[in-house]
């Protein structure tokens, strides 16, 4: 999936991360990851993003994140709208339905 | 009644934040919504979507029955919210003035659909509906019975109100009717009953008042607004002490009475009919589902 432009999902409270991403044409992903747990979490961050990005088939994106100490749920739910803003598309909510 | 079917109080969870979803998974409400509707501003209901998905497919809380409540019946956002709702995969999704039977059937079959192409057992996630205007009243027991998936009613004071062009007050008699007359459309279907929000968090002494007349009434729970609210809610619909002492006497009364094959049971003087029975049981059923120990009457 190709990004199209910049687009940003959350916020800087407490227990949120906000996601920056931006088109990277051809030249992979970069991630920047800025946290006060980075030391601790900043492994277990990094993969979250790297699962959605490949979940979408982003290949090329820049991703810059502040986290301020968000729970895994709250990073998925932050790539996924960040992705689907930077690519304008709708999410797929039956990809992974049984029946599809 | 497992702890997850009790539904005396209910709280939101606005579905842009974070930590106030997290949080309210620590408080005592026993209903948990996440909000997709009003909390939530137009530009973010997206973020909003994916959040509230997350969270109640990776962060529930335990012990608590969860809901979502989604946009409005003819918002552009239904159709999506329901499809990630649904996968969610919560107790009861929350449907925001519903004024017609049909409106809950249409749901209903957009939900069946979802279930049935995500290979979900069809019907295990119920609908509570918001009543929140003057239709809703009038249609309440046609709403209540639309659907076996409908599980709870709850009045809208504040859009009710509005819609009659009433003035909202905390005695609250301009909702009195409505009031009543979901609550027999809920009883009627053999649903929950759950009143309106008492908005004034600062007036500990007024939500008493509201709260006397929400539980003489027959109402089974009561949506809070705040957190500070749950507490006082909470015991409210919980029996008390000699509440439960009076509905074991009762139940050891009629025991007796069959044990001895007198015809008429009778208690302190006077006559223990049917509906005496009838409450003493609920009043013991509310008890220990609220986790008190009652023990020593037989079913």
């Amino acid at each position: 999936m190709e990004l199209k432009k910049p687009a940003v999902a959350g916020t800087m409270e407490s227990s949120d991360i906000m996601v920056t991403l931006r088109p990277n044409e051809g030249r992979g992903i970069e991630i920047d990851i800025q946290s006060d747990v980075k030391a601790t979490f900043g492994d277990a961050i990094e993969a979250t993003i790297r699962e959605v990005l490949a979940e979408f088939g982003v290949t090329d994106a820049v991703v810059a994140v502040v986290d301020k100490g968000a729970l895994d749920f709250v990073i998925r739910a932050r790539m996924q709208c960040a992705v689907c803003r930077a690519a304008e598309v709708s999410y797929d909510w039956g990809k992974e339905d049984s029946n599809a | 009644m497992p702890k997850s079917e009790l539904m005396r109080t209910s709280m939101y969870a606005g579905g842009t934040s974070p930590v106030k979803m997290i949080q309210a998974g620590f408080y005592n409400e026993d209903c948990l919504v996440y909000d997709l509707e009003d909390s939530v501003s137009t530009g973010e209901k997206d973020a909003a979507r994916f959040l509230v998905y997350n969270a109640v497919k990776y962060q529930r809380p335990k012990d608590k029955y969860i809901l979502i409540r989604v946009n409005g019946i003819y918002s552009k956002e239904l159709d999506e919210d329901l499809e990630a709702a649904v996968r969610a995969q919560p107790d009861a999704i929350r449907i925001p003035k519903v004024e017609y039977a049909e409106e809950v059937q249409r749901i209903d079959a957009k939900m069946t659909a979802i279930e049935e192409k995500a290979g979900l057992p069809v019907g295990g996630i119920k609908l509570w509906c918001n009543i929140e205007s003057y239709l809703g009243v009038i249609n309440a027991q046609a709403i209540a019975a639309a659907s076996p998936r409908v599980a709870a009613m709850a009045l809208g004071a504040e859009d009710f109100t509005a819609s009659m062009s009433a003035q909202r007050t905390k005695p609250g008699w301009e909702i009195f009717y409505a009031r009543n007359a979901i609550l027999m459309a809920c009883r009627a279907a053999g649903i929950s009953a759950q009143d309106a929000v008492f908005s004034d968090i600062n007036d500990a002494e007024g939500l008493q008042r509201d709260l006397e007349m929400t539980r003489t009434l027959g109402f089974d729970g009561k949506t809070c607004v705040h957190p500070r609210q749950i507490d006082t809610v909470n015991a409210c619909f919980t029996p008390s002490e000699k509440e439960i002492r009076n509905a074991k006497r009762v139940l050891e009364a009629l025991e007796e009475a069959a044990r001895n094959h007198t015809g008429v049971c009778v208690l302190d003087g006077g006559m223990v009919d049917k509906p005496m029975e009838l409450r003493a049981r609920a009043t013991l059923a509310k008890a220990a589902a609220a986790g008190i120990k009652v023990g020593g009457v037989k079913e």
